[in-house]
């Protein structure tokens, strides 16, 4: 603007000579035009902070408002006579004496009793009001208090999901009856069952400690989450120690030549690769080539750990170059050889930024979800792994799963998940950011 | 499991030769009344890993390749009409035998399989015993002959530094090793499939349709259907780029410029991180998010503006994606912004000129290569993002121009196809791994590309 200015001011000296007076009205008229195209830029600026800003909030709003009634569900309260005989034919509290046991039925007889449904269709229809999980937590009750056995005890009881999905209001008692999931003779029977004040909503004792389940009102994130902290185990022991070791040899140990150089470009390239290429490598050279089995945690750790190999080693790099020579000559000065100034010296001092940067990696790790998926830790577990060759999946690819299910509950819990692992990644995250305030020195 | 509890010995057996190494240097200082060359756990150390990494060589090479020879082996007792027959397949027969030696037994195996799988079993329990006997001979030989060399002579400060600077060296290699994995696994598969299909036909082809062979021999009429171009995989992929691009380069350019030229250190400081958090969420909750609610909300404006939107669109993909590509741009631009030097916006200054002339004029031309770098850098993000598009994109390889229609992209193919069953010889399967090819190499020369813009058009001011 201003060249524009002068050039058209020396184009015009050349033709004719302009009094100042002209000049200045010439620079005082544009100077309004100016100033305004800086205040709009500088309003653009704001503009598009704030609309990245409302993405995020707009986000983060949408998942807690769809996550947040997740984590509670509808439960019924029946009166359960604890009979030992039914419950337990064998008397030995054992699986397979529990299995036989027909503990559904008494649940059953004590619905029946305050719904009081006539015929078999209405029968059929009243047994499938409470979650078919209800035989499985009586097992459990009485496993942990054989002493329930001959009382009459309140239980509460998960309602099936589309229950649960009608008493949320999801689905409208005025939808006509061949439109909507459930019928009006169940909805007569959960009225009756409201009168007596016996359905209450809760907090979920499913979704925190359940598993894997095909139906929603049981599924819970129990069984990804220990999958998710195995598989980030595995990745921590592999990821930092070679990130680190690669790192210390790359700064301090080796020379400056081809081959340290060629590393390093290769160390960048792995960093921009997709990550679900480390996914088909993990498929092709581990399970493939080594015979490793699919969904276990510990591949599943080991491409992760590839994956993250870069991160770490580029911020411990980082970390190592920030610690002054000073350091280290002070070490040398007082005998020490090189590997006791490295492991002395240089790595306890590199070691705030060193795991800083591991945290990063391993909150980036606790998100990915495609090359996993490549593994395939997507298939559907209900036992909760124990170890790391247990076949197990992990939080993300829950989510992945449970958004591909059609049932309005499962998009409940899995943003009920989303949160969990969001809170998981925010701490990670504050940890490393609390990390490099407290512990990093400025030299 | 087996492996796990030998380890475990292995580990304590090394800690044991640690104590007699570290035991031997101080009995050498009492008895001699002199001190060593080294510090005594130095000589502690040095027993323990000479002990510990020759075994732990050994063990792996045999935990490692027993599979590949009982795999060579077993082909002996495969009977020979199931070889000459017309479908055998040896990986599905070692499935087969492998099955059954974890016992996951479908149907009624044949009885050439049970006893292959009986033979296999003894196998392991034999090739257990000799990684045992192996095991112990090596770690026993390697730690006492280092706890031998241990004498009043002996400089095992500088042994241990080698070993351990070995140790560094090598783990450098790993990260080249990756790279070796990376390009053999996806090149190897990829040679095979150009050879079921040619390259021009892959690269050219204008209609994506891959069918296990299973399905085309099982003759539901489907024969020959399989067609594997991968244009419309390619025009979905650019396309939702494009669509990310045009929400995230306005946003992020503008924020970068408000971030390091307006905004005051405070406001920086807040923002800056406020930003990057988009890129720390995980790709699948913004798959989640496109899917359940990005793509009904435009569905439902575009059918009130009477456009027919479909519920998988690449408009929704392609938004998504680019909010979460904003801090790419955004941050890298930023700090390249930053890093123009303050003397050339104070001459700006000094001429007169407004801020955003200053800006405009001055220290956008001279970030320009940075900020160019940083596009490219949040491109091959997008086309390598993998979550959104399998979740939001749709599977439907439509060849389209139309954001509002569904198309798919390379890495949701990719996804796909490997996840769940796969026949391993087929060419859909090997397609996958070809698709992986195209996206390494256009994501590495993007990157590739990216440096050289920095590294040709930058300007050195210092």
């Amino acid at each position: 603007m201003l060249c524009m200015l002068l050039k058209n001011t020396e184009n015009n000296m050349n033709k004719k000579i302009i009094n100042p007076e002209d000049a200045t009205n010439i620079v005082k008229n544009s100077i309004v035009k100016r100033r305004s195209k800086d205040s709009r830029l500088k309003l653009f600026g704001r503009v598009a902070i704030g609309l990245a800003v409302c993405f995020l909030l707009f986000l983060f709003y949408s998942i807690f408002t769809k996550g947040y009634p997740g984590f509670f569900q509808y439960y019924v309260t029946l009166d359960i006579n604890f009979d030992r005989e039914r419950i337990d034919p064998k008397g030995d509290l054992s699986d397979n004496s529990l299995f036989d046991g027909d503990a559904s039925a008494i649940v059953n007889e004590s619905l029946f009793f305050i719904i009081e449904p006539k015929g078999r269709k209405e029968k059929k229809l009243a047994k499938k009001i409470v979650s078919s999980g209800k035989d499985v937590r009586i097992a459990k009750m009485v496993k942990d208090d054989p002493g329930l056995f001959g009382t009459v005890t309140k239980v509460k009881f998960a309602l099936d999901d589309d229950i649960d999905s009608f008493l949320r209001g999801y689905i409208k008692r005025e939808t006509p009856e061949s439109e909507r999931r459930i019928s009006d003779k169940v909805i007569g029977f959960i009225d009756k069952l409201n009168e007596e004040g016996r359905i209450s909503y809760e907090f979920s004792d499913y979704i925190l400690s359940g598993s894997a389940s095909g139906n929603p009102e049981m599924a819970g994130i129990k069984g990804a989450f220990i999958g998710s902290i195995l598989t980030l185990s595995v990745c921590l022991l592999i990821a930092f120690p070679l990130g680190v070791a690669t790192a210390v040899y790359l700064e301090e140990i080796a020379k400056k030549n081809r081959i340290t150089e060629i590393i390093e470009v290769n160390i960048n390239n792995l960093a921009a690769v997709p990550s679900v290429v480390f996914g088909i490598m993990g498929l092709a050279i581990f399970i493939s080539i080594f015979g490793m089995p699919r969904s276990i945690p510990l591949v599943g750790g080991m491409v992760l750990a590839l994956m993250t190999l870069p991160t770490i080693i580029i911020s411990s790099r980082a970390a190592i170059r920030a610690v002054p020579p000073s350091v280290r000559d002070a070490a040398y000065g007082i005998g020490a050889s090189k590997l006791q100034v490295i492991f002395h010296h240089v790595i306890p001092l590199a070691m705030p930024g060193m795991l800083t940067g591991t945290i990063i990696g391993m909150a980036q790790a606790l998100g990915e979800t495609a090359p996993l998926l490549m593994i395939g830790m997507v298939a559907f577990i209900v036992d909760i792994p124990n170890s790391v060759v247990d076949p197990g999946t992990v939080l993300p690819v829950q989510i992945f799963m449970w958004a591909d299910f059609a049932e309005r509950m499962f998009i409940q819990k899995t943003s009920a998940a989303i949160i969990v692992l969001l809170g998981f990644l925010i701490a990670m995250n504050a940890l490393a950011v609390y990390l490099r305030k407290k512990l990093e020195r400025r030299w | 499991m087996f492996s796990f509890y030998l380890l475990t010995v292995i580990l304590i057996i090394s800690l044991l030769f640690f104590l007699l190494g570290y035991n031997r240097a101080k009995n050498l200082i009492n008895s001699n009344k002199k001190n060593l060359h080294s510090l005594t756990h130095y000589y502690g150390i040095f027993c323990s890993l000479s002990a510990l990494l020759p075994t732990l060589g050994v063990f792996f090479i045999f935990t490692i390749c027993d599979d590949f020879i009982f795999a060579e082996l077993i082909k002996e007792y495969i009977p020979d009409e199931v070889i000459n027959s017309k479908d055998y397949n040896f990986t599905i027969v070692l499935a087969q035998i492998n099955n059954s030696v974890e016992g996951l037994v479908f149907g009624t195996p044949p009885q050439w399989v049970t006893n292959a799988a009986e033979i296999w079993k003894s196998w392991v329990i034999k090739s257990n015993i000799l990684t045992v006997i192996v095991c112990a001979i090596t770690i026993l030989t390697s730690g006492f002959l280092s706890y031998k060399k241990i004498n009043s002579e002996f400089r095992s400060r500088n042994a241990v530094e080698k070993i351990v600077m070995t140790i560094l060296a090598v783990s450098s290699v790993i990260a080249i090793l990756t790279t070796i994995a990376i390009i053999f696994s996806v090149v190897f598969e990829s040679i095979r499939f150009f050879a079921l299909i040619p390259y021009d036909e892959f690269l050219f082809g204008t209609v994506w349709n891959p069918q296990f062979e299973g399905a085309e021999r099982a003759g539901s009429g489907q024969e020959g259907l399989s067609q594997y171009g991968a244009i419309p995989l390619f025009a979905g992929t650019f396309l939702i780029s494009i669509i990310a691009l045009c929400v995230s380069v306005p946003i992020g350019l503008f924020s970068a410029i408000y971030l390091s030229e307006y905004a005051s250190s405070k406001e920086r400081a807040f923002f800056k991180p406020l930003l990057e958090v988009l890129a720390g969420i995980p790709t699948v909750v913004y798959g989640f998010f496109a899917a359940l609610t990005v793509a009904p909300f435009l569905r439902s404006s575009g059918s009130m503006l009477g456009l027919d939107i479909a519920s998988e669109s690449a408009l929704a993909a392609g938004l998504v994606m680019g909010i979460m590509i904003i801090p790419f741009i955004s941050s890298l631009s930023d700090d390249v912004i930053n890093a123009v030097p303050q003397s050339l916006r104070d001459a700006g200054y000094g001429l007169g000129s407004t801020k955003n002339e200053t800006v405009m004029k001055i220290v956008l031309p001279a970030a320009l290569p940075g900020v160019v770098a940083s596009i490219i850098l949040a491109v091959s993000r997008a086309v390598g993002e993998t979550m959104i598009v399998v979740m939001a994109a749709g599977l439907a390889a439509n060849l389209t121009a139309n954001p509002l229609e569904a198309v798919t992209t390379v890495t949701s193919q990719i996804v796909t196809i490997l996840v769940g069953d796969q026949e391993f010889e087929s060419a859909k399967t090997l397609s996958a791994f070809a698709l992986a090819l195209t996206l390494i190499i256009i994501t590495l020369g993007m990157n590739f590309y990216a440096l050289h813009v920095v590294k040709k058009y930058r300007e050195q001011y210092e």
